[in-house]
């Protein structure tokens, strides 16, 4: 009897991860699923954050395209590792800071250690030639497949006739004329196989899989590495980067503002965390501050709160303000008029 | 059975799905796993993941702003 081969599939959420599972599937392999959070993902927490998107259907798109295949999904922490591939890529960052090639490196480094230590045969992962401008390109997808160890036991199904052939294909394992020759940036051909395979509903992240390639993200967080003086983040801060708006008065301390409702709540859970303020005479915000202040800082930060509540035209407004050490304060500040507000405080 | 308790609260989605698929990694059959979050998601998620890992929920409630789920670990874990 031959031996029922095994792979695991690098599933994002995205339709080409779910295609290229679904290719290899096609041909009687056992296929399971892996799942890495870096804690940029843009899946996730951020559906529980701002309240317009809580009116949408909340899923998890990794653990929806599993159920789809019918496979097991196995979701892997990476987020302290994550942080040596973000500080220092060897390949430089993308567009924004994000260090696509390197990521995907350490992704499949990481998929090749887990079938070794779980007696699989082989990877899948939905990467097109041509699709991504860094790591998907024609040269570039060989040193994924060499740097990550992985070798000729990585496979690209929507690819895969533009490549190498692979181990499982020499092996007869799975058959190359049942892969693909994706090329390019076109979606329409992935799109064809989807309904090909009666696959409707799927997600179709617009920049990449995650918020680094997200411009303003980028420049708050890289605002974050300069304040500190180093590359270093907690989960806390790459949490509220995707919250409030952020405004930098002075270079040691910033101040994140929420936008609506959800925000709020949201950023009431670091009260014990964050020096915070909200107003008090007016309806109003809720505020943050990152960074050691002292009282001048926290007036000037009073009065840019209060610029963003109900009472911004008014001439006094209400503040409270929260301490670290548990005690509070009332400050009466007059808010900050547009033209006290430069531009280069907004990140 | 005893029932293990993992507390996600606080913890956005994916990570109470990971918290309670680690606790239930190498538990026998039939033990059951309570997890208390606060991200909404989790009441999609966890079910979610349980159904694709041949686990089974049974019963998932809200108390003060707690999302309780519990999940019974399947016989093929
Ligand atoms: S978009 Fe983000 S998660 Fe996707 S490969 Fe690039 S850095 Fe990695």
């Amino acid at each position: 009897m031959t031996k029922q081969r095994k792979a695991v599939a690098l599933i994002s959420g995205g339709l080409d991860s779910l295609l290229a599972a679904r290719v290899i599937q096609e041909q009687g392999i056992h296929v399971e699923g892996i799942n890495f959070f870096t804690g940029f993902c843009v899946e996730g927490h951020t559906h529980a954050i701002r309240k317009k998107d809580r009116a949408r259907p909340k899923r998890n798109n990794a653990l929806w395209v599993a159920e789809q295949l019918g496979i097991k999904l196995h979701i892997v922490d990476i987020v302290e590792e994550y942080k040596e591939v973000l500080f220092n890529p060897k390949h430089g960052y993308g567009a924004n800071l994000n260090p696509c090639l390197d990521c995907k490196i350490f992704m499949v480094r990481k998929a090749h250690e887990w079938i070794r230590d779980n007696d699989f045969d082989f990877i899948i992962t939905g990467e097109v030639v041509g699709q991504r401008p860094m790591s998907q390109r024609k040269d570039t997808m060989p040193v994924v497949a060499r740097d990550s160890g992985a070798e000729d036991r990585l496979v690209r199904p929507l690819s895969g006739q533009n490549l190498p052939p692979t181990l499982p294909e020499r092996e007869g394992w799975i058959q190359r004329d049942r892969l693909y020759g994706f090329n390019g940036r076109s979606r329409k051909p992935q799109m064809a196989l989807a309904r090909q395979f009666g696959l409707e509903d799927y997600a179709q992240p617009a920049g990449g899989c995650c918020f680094l390639t997200d411009a303003q993200y980028s420049v708050k967080l890289a605002d974050l590495w300069q304040a500190r003086g180093e590359k270093q983040y907690e989960m806390d801060d790459i949490m509220l980067l995707k919250v409030g708006r952020h405004l930098r008065p002075r270079p040691h301390f910033k101040v994140i503002i929420s936008r609506e409702e959800g925000e709020g709540n949201f950023m009431q859970g670091y009260r014990k965390q964050y020096v915070n303020l909200a107003t008090k005479s007016h309806a109003g915000p809720v505020a943050l501050i990152d960074g050691e202040v002292d009282d001048q800082d926290i007036v000037l930060a009073a009065r840019l709160v209060a610029r963003y509540s109900q009472g911004k035209t008014a001439d006094q407004v209400e503040v409270e303000v929260k301490r670290l050490d548990g005690s509070s304060e009332r400050l009466t500040v007059a808010p900050l008029s547009p033209g006290e507000i430069p531009q280069e405080w907004y990140l | 059975m005893t029932r293990l308790v993992v507390d996600a609260r606080r913890l956005l989605c994916p990570m109470p799905v990971i918290r309670v698929q680690d606790r239930v990694k190498g538990l026998p059959p039939g033990s059951q796993v309570e997890a208390i979050c606060t991200d909404p998601g989790a009441l999609n998620d966890i079910p979610a993941w349980a159904r694709i890992s041949g686990h089974k929920v049974m019963e998932t409630r809200t108390e003060d702003g707690e999302y309780i789920i519990v999940v019974e670990v399947g016989p093929e874990s």
